[in-house]
């Protein structure tokens, strides 16, 4: 019985858990009921993409109303891997989130940072799971507004200036989806995605139509922080509290992605929005300079969260690189890059929160001699560094050897030219922080001091994720083309 | 404000009317126009006057922060209970029908007590958002 009810506890055992935690307002009860719901929702997306991959698409109707007049989830291969996702690394990153949030945030807050922490993850996870096109902006209003919260909390008072920033870039983006959506009920008359996809193509060739798709795609570049879109992203990223940074990282953005792939591959069809839109061409032009403009920018940034922020609107020009090829070949590096990211950016935030735990500073001028005071954070930092440059035999090789192929066998040879470059600019920028942390003259006072270990082995354990998606990728490679096929398939 | 005889008296007056006013919006919502949402800012409103009027620290007495963060939690989880008891029944979420024998009974009382949830947790926001913004210069 409860493995029929799946689609719904996904959501609604955050949801309640947030009630809990600010009823509750205590912060160790509170970190407790965070690190439960996040992890009972990782079982629940776990055993949702293993029924999936078994027996195909979930489907699940709210209060009894069938589909298109209801409320329908509909979990495929490709969101059931976008909660996997999700779900994971919320539950990695709250066990770090104890220490780094005592440390960084006032105690008669930290229940409603936890509340804050548990809505954004039901509304991640909403957005994911849903198949309604409404429903989907319900949730990105939960998420993003608990998301402003939380990065105002951060401790210094910059934050408040770039959360209210990200506030009035994701309103504006989440109008512009709300218009797109509205457009294409008024279409169409209906809201659920299947429903869209069979009516659209009749449609397709109007004006509201793609006026619709054209405000879609503009609020979703908005929220996915693609250039030049991402102004909101570096300060939001750099001043937000340790834990939240890495959170957002590694979820939002790509959760952004995923809404963006689901629209153009399902709802609207490869035909239609990459085809007679001129939406591949966008993305690859903007893709490329995203990976170039923002990877030279984070070489310059002397705050580290600033950097690695800059890094993430490069990561995201690969993304969007990836989808411009319209081939499945290129889908698939996306779907692939979605899961790396999410797993280096953890690691190199989660390893940025302990050594501003322990030294209160990520600026780089600090990291003197840092490579001896905390070998293991340090080290954890390098290996997700050197993921993110996309060294072989770790997780950022992979994606970057399947987006390079992708490029080839379509024939965009400047593609690859870009990624390759966009790499070496990543040696650079990580370069920077190993040689001050391992070769500079460290100051006077050299002795060890490490993070304590409930933050090191959230580190550890993403880093060693890095390394082992880097070797193995059966699963990683598999899940991610079994999905791009599903999306260039019929069904959504 | 407190000084104004006028305004005092009329708020006095009127604020047992909003307040029922706001009641009969909320049960009656399933029969003609209203529901949750539109009950919970007008009970809200009743509040807000009150504190316009005679001051957000008497706001305050009258309904501490703490018991306004609990209605807010408490509305959200009847909301979220009232689907997991249908759950529990072997139905799927929210399916009010699953909640009594007759189906027409069950989505009435599925009804009411979802939008008696939003009906708290709405107003309780709205008070807490007031004294938010009203109740900075407060000690």
């Amino acid at each position: 019985m409860i493995s029929e009810q799946l689609p719904a506890l996904q959501v609604v055992v955050p949801l309640i858990a947030a009630a809990f935690c600010l009823v509750l307002a205590r912060p160790l009860g509170a970190w407790l009921i965070t690190f439960a719901a996040s992890a009972a929702s990782m079982a629940v997306s776990f055993l949702m993409l293993n029924t999936v991959m078994d027996s195909g698409v979930i489907d699940y109707t709210f209060g009894g109303w069938a589909a298109p007049f209801g409320i329908a989830y509909r979990v495929d291969l490709v969101n059931a891997y976008v909660l996997m996702i999700v779900s994971t690394i919320s539950t990695v990153v709250s066990v770090f989130a104890r220490a780094s949030v005592t440390s960084e945030i006032e105690t008669h807050n930290q229940g409603f940072f936890y509340t804050a922490w548990l809505l954004c993850l039901t509304g991640l996870l909403g957005i994911t799971i849903t198949g309604d096109a409404f429903n989907l902006f319900v949730f990105l209003e939960i998420s993003s507004l608990s998301s402003y919260a939380l990065i105002a909390m951060g401790a210094d008072r910059r934050a408040l200036t770039a959360a209210y920033q990200y506030l009035i870039m994701g309103t504006i983006g989440a109008t512009f989806i709300l218009i797109g959506v509205g457009l294409l009920y008024a279409l169409t008359g209906t809201l659920n995605m299947l429903d869209l996809a069979q009516r659209l193509p009749d449609v397709a060739n109007t004006r509201t139509a793609r006026t619709g798709f054209a405000f879609l795609t503009v609020g979703l570049g908005l929220k996915i922080a693609l250039f030049p879109l991402h102004l909101w992203l570096p300060n939001a990223y750099a001043y937000a509290p340790s834990a939240v940074s890495a959170f957002l990282a590694a979820t939002a953005t790509k959760v952004a992605v995923y809404v963006l792939l689901r629209f153009v591959f399902s709802v609207f069809g490869v035909e239609f929005a990459l085809g007679a839109m001129p939406l591949a061409l966008g993305l690859a032009i903007l893709g490329s300079v995203a990976v170039l403009s923002a990877s030279t920018i984070a070489i310059f940034q002397q705050n580290l969260k600033r950097m690695l922020a800059y890094s993430s609107v490069a990561q995201i020009g690969y993304l969007a690189l990836g989808v411009s090829l319209a081939t499945p070949a290129g889908l698939t590096a996306t779907l692939l890059h979605l899961f790396n990211h999410a797993l280096m950016k953890g690691a190199l935030f989660v390893a940025l929160g302990c050594i501003a735990w322990r030294i209160g500073s990520s600026r780089l001028q600090d990291f003197a001699g840092l490579g001896y005071r905390m070998p293991w954070t340090m080290g954890a930092f390098v290996v997700g560094g050197l993921s993110l440059i996309g060294i072989p035999l770790t997780a950022g090789f992979i994606s970057k050897w399947h987006l390079i192929l992708a490029a080839l066998e379509k024939g965009w040879w400047p593609i690859t030219v870009v990624i390759i470059a966009g790499s070496l600019l990543a040696v650079i920028y990580v370069w920077q922080v190993v040689e001050r942390a391992y070769l500079a003259k460290p100051p006077a006072e050299t002795s060890r001091a490490e993070a304590p270990a409930s933050m090191l082995i959230p580190a550890w354990l993403l880093a060693i994720a890095n390394l082992y998606f880097g070797l193995h990728t059966d699963l990683s490679v598999g899940i991610a083309s079994r999905a791009a096929a599903s999306l260039f398939g019929v069904v959504p | 404000m407190i000084d104004n005889p006028v305004l005092r008296i009329i708020a006095k007056i009127i604020i047992p009317m909003i307040l029922l006013f706001a009641l009969y919006v909320q049960f009656h919502g399933d029969y003609g126009p209203g529901g949750g949402f539109q009950a919970g800012v007008i009970f809200a409103a009743g509040f807000i006057l009150y504190g316009l009027v005679f001051g957000t620290e008497a706001l305050r007495s009258a309904i501490p922060p703490g018991v306004l963060r609990l209605l807010i939690a408490v509305g959200l989880l009847l909301f979220a209970g009232v689907g997991v008891v249908t759950m529990l029944a072997g139905s799927d979420y929210l399916a009010y029908n699953a909640l009594a024998q007759d189906p027409l009974a069950g989505q009435h009382l599925g009804i009411l007590a979802v939008e008696f949830g939003v009906g708290i947790t709405v107003s309780a926001v709205m008070i807490t958002i007031f004294l938010a913004f009203a109740g900075r210069n407060d000690p």
